[in-house]
């Protein structure tokens, strides 16, 4: 059986490869935080409260918009029902765990952790190989601290004419990457996509993303629906 | 609301979703239908990000013409199709950006 220390390390070694993109994303939440008015220390507390690429995105692509907090929080909260599927998906490797190591691993369970510890939990059946997840989490959130720091601090060196804000639908878009060649899951991208640009001056209240979410996970519903019976 | 507790809210919301699954709910009470659903989620949210990011302006109307984003992100998701690599398609997407609004 492996140490606790060498599964961590393991997972460490495994997310190091999708750290890279993590490092230009963490900068530009943190310059474009302190670009649609948050303080410094405001800021770095979304980095440690929040602990999301995508929420803290969106909280501020929602905020710098003039959007409600009532939408700002359930825009958010929709973003993050991807993360019910990671939490089911992972639980039966943590079904054995004290409530407190249950506590601690959620706040790790991140896109990228949740992406390369599946592989490991699926594989492996050593008792301690939840240990993979934390060292994939721990790694992400000292990269995603730093970068939010130094994306603070560089905040003003860096000019706005590089577009720098271009990068947050690119992300999104890598994100995306395995899901361009699924035909149902481009028509959804589709169907979201014109519902958010065409209702983005017309649905109240800034709801555009919620309202877009569901059109296309309605599309998907139908889509897959329909595939069955064929 | 102040952003504190903006802050706050959406750091309990972000928490609640990934705690809820592990503690409080087993895996048989999500059966293959939902799971199905739920693996469209990322699909169907981050287009709501992505799209008007590229088509809305600073004005808030749609930009068509005239508008280096658009090629930009088309060539970012080309290059993303056929390297599957996350950097790749953020690179080359900042890349044909810079090189269309400095450039061209």
């Amino acid at each position: 059986m492996k140490s606790n220390f060498k599964i961590f390390l393991k997972g460490i070694i495994d997310v190091s490869p999708l750290m890279i993109p993590v490092v230009p994303f963490g900068l530009i939440f943190g310059v474009l935080a302190i670009d649609v008015g948050f303080t410094p220390l405001e800021t770095m507390a979304m980095s440690l409260i929040i602990f999301g690429g995508a929420s803290q995105i969106v909280l501020l692509q929602l905020f710098s918009g003039g959007a409600s907090s009532l939408v700002i929080i359930s825009s958010v909260g929709a973003v993050n029902s991807r993360h019910l599927l990671y939490g089911a998906v992972v639980s039966e490797h943590l079904s054995d765990l004290k409530l407190i190591w249950k506590i601690i691993i959620s706040y790790f369970l991140i896109d990228q952790a949740f992406a390369i510890s599946n592989e490991y939990l699926k594989k492996n059946k050593d008792h301690n190989r939840y240990f993979h997840l934390v060292g994939g989490g721990a790694t992400c959130w000292v990269i995603w601290q730093s970068t939010t720091f130094l994306g603070i601090i560089l905040g003003a060196a860096i000019p706005e004419k590089l577009g720098l804000s271009f990068a947050v639908p690119l992300t999104f878009l890598a994100l995306l990457v395995n899901d361009f060649r699924k035909f149902i899951n481009v028509i959804v991208i589709i169907i979201s996509g014109l519902v958010a640009t065409f209702g983005y001056n017309y649905i109240p209240f800034k709801a555009y993303v919620i309202v877009a979410a569901l059109a296309g996970l309605f599309t998907a519903m139908i889509l897959t629906k329909k595939n069955k019976k064929v | 609301m102040s952003n504190w507790a903006l802050i706050l809210y959406c750091g309990l919301i972000t928490y609640l979703t990934r705690f809820s699954m592990i503690a409080l709910i087993k895996r048989e009470m999500f059966n293959d239908r939902i799971r199905e659903i739920l693996s469209f989620v990322p699909s169907a949210i981050f287009p709501a990000i992505i799209f008007p990011a590229i088509f809305i302006n600073d004005m808030g109307l749609i930009e068509i013409d005239d508008n280096p984003k658009i090629l930009a992100a088309i060539i970012a998701m080309i290059i993303g199709i056929f390297s599957r690599s996350i950097i790749a398609t953020i690179f080359s997407g900042l890349a044909s950006y810079w090189f269309l609004i400095f450039v061209v």
